[in-house]
């Protein structure tokens, strides 16, 4: 999967829980949580929307990683280049 | 024969907008099954049948807007005959004019985007039913723009109900506060490790565990647990907790999970799901904006350390929540980096007094405290 093709990916997800945003305009190292006023059963649901869309599971742990667009999507690339035994 | 009368959602509600039909006349009904649409100052509303049988009559159009009260339908119990026989002769006749328009959800929600009105759109969907691709055909026709509440009407509306609602009750309300904060560092560990193991579409997240403890408190707190009726309290016989959810277009709202003290946390996270999303979809039913014995909010998502929120009348009690944060903390003599929040109680002075309110608070730590019980 190309990096495009994850930050797509990750645009989706994030307009599923915050319909009404401009994703386009979201700047990349500024916290989704402040651009996008999510809260935690937004979180969650970005999360779940990220698995089922990359077949990624993500631990609790790692959620500060995949705060930022350019942090989730760093953090996508690796996970997906990683090998299978961090893929589902 | 009962009457399915508009529902009122709370003492700021005086009317609503019947938007749809989702039974017909003669269809039968089910006590709990959605039978109609009602368009509120609190949003679009699904409104339940509360008696079993068959829908008679429908005597309100899609479009009417009625007083709280007013009688929408008849439901002809199934058990009694109908009058005369199987002709329903007996009850009123339906209002005069042409039969109802049929639209769905969908189209109805195409036609305020656009700002068509429904009215002047000739349906081609099946038994005439106006469909989306009526309303877009209709749309580029440049029909004038429908009456309709558009987006910013419809905030303004919430914020004029919200703000007539939080006026009675600081106005009638005598307000007291207490806060406590409280250690959730073997709460949050519960947490995280039940969420290690479970699959993300199953994981937890605090607010079902504080919400569980609110719950479990009152049990022991029933006076908390009451609606202030013509000067007196009453305790409710269930633990109905009403969820402050923010919305995305603005405002509030705070729909009620019933018997939160006998569910399961998993089970709670659940109803939380679904009842947070279909509050922001715009799909909740009258009963669970109703049905809240005591409201809870968090605003610890969006930073604050503690929330004194105003009551929810007939509600006599509120509990708030602050951020969940990183803070030093005694334990055992030593300073220790520990999870803790703000819990704070808004309650009514006619009703309970500071010291059972700090009792209360005391019990909510508690139960964080020791979360097996939970």
């Amino acid at each position: 999967m190309t990096r495009e093709e994850i930050r797509a990916a990750v645009l989706h997800a994030l307009g599923e829980v915050a319909p009404e945003a401009d994703l386009e305009a979201l700047r990349p190292d500024v916290p989704f949580r402040e651009q996008l006023d999510l809260d935690s059963m937004d979180v969650l649901n970005f999360v779940i929307g990220l698995d089922q869309a990359l077949k990624v599971a993500i631990p609790e742990s790692d959620y500060p990683r995949i705060g930022t667009l350019s942090g989730c999507v760093a953090y996508l690339e690796g996970r997906l280049g990683a090998g299978s035994s961090f893929v589902r | 024969m009962s009457e399915f009368r508009m529902p009122s959602l709370g003492a700021d509600m005086a009317a609503g907008t019947l938007l749809e039909w989702l039974k017909q006349p003669g269809d039968k009904v089910a006590r709990g099954d959605l039978i109609a649409e009602v368009d509120t100052d609190k949003g679009v509303i699904q409104v339940e049948a509360f008696t079993t049988g068959t829908l008679e009559r429908i005597l309100v159009e899609p479009g009417q807007k009625v007083p709280v009260g007013t009688v929408m339908a008849l439901i002809r119990d199934d058990a009694v005959p109908a009058p005369g026989g199987a002709s329903p002769g007996a009850v009123p006749a339906p209002p005069s004019g042409p039969p109802p328009q049929r639209v769905s959800p969908l189209a109805r929600r195409r036609a305020q985007d656009l700002g068509v009105d429904l009215a002047m759109i000739r349906g081609t969907g099946a038994d005439g039913a106006v469909t989306v691709a009526d309303v877009e055909r209709s749309g580029q026709g440049g029909v004038a723009p429908a009456a309709a509440p558009s987006v910013e009407d419809s905030a303004a509306r919430m914020r004029s109900a919200i703000g007539a609602a939080m006026a009675r009750s600081k106005r009638e309300i005598p307000h007291y506060y207490l806060s406590n904060t409280i250690d959730l560092g073997p709460a949050m560990a519960w947490l995280a490790e039940q969420n290690q193991s479970r699959p993300v579409t199953d994981r937890l997240v605090a607010a079902a565990v504080l919400l569980k403890a609110v719950a479990l408190a009152l049990r022991d707190f029933p006076e908390l647990n009451a609606w202030w009726v013509e000067d007196r309290a009453v305790r409710q016989p269930s633990i109905n907790l009403g969820v402050a959810v923010s919305l995305r277009q603005g405002g509030l709202i705070a729909p009620a999970i019933e018997a939160v003290d006998q569910l399961s946390v998993q089970e709670l996270m659940r109803r939380l799901t679904d009842l947070v999303a279909r509050a922001k979809g715009g799909a909740l039913r009258a009963s669970e904006l109703s049905s809240g014995t005591v409201t809870v909010t968090s605003l610890g998502d969006r930073g604050v350390d503690t929330v004194l929120g105003v009551i929810y009348p007939p509600q006599v009690a509120l509990v708030g929540f602050g951020r969940i944060a990183e803070r030093p903390w005694v334990v055992q003599g030593a300073v220790l980096p520990r999870p803790v929040v703000t819990v704070s109680l808004s309650a009514d002075h006619r009703v309970t007094d500071g010291h059972r309110g700090a009792l209360f608070l005391d019990r909510i730590d508690q139960l964080l405290r020791e979360h097996g019980a939970l």
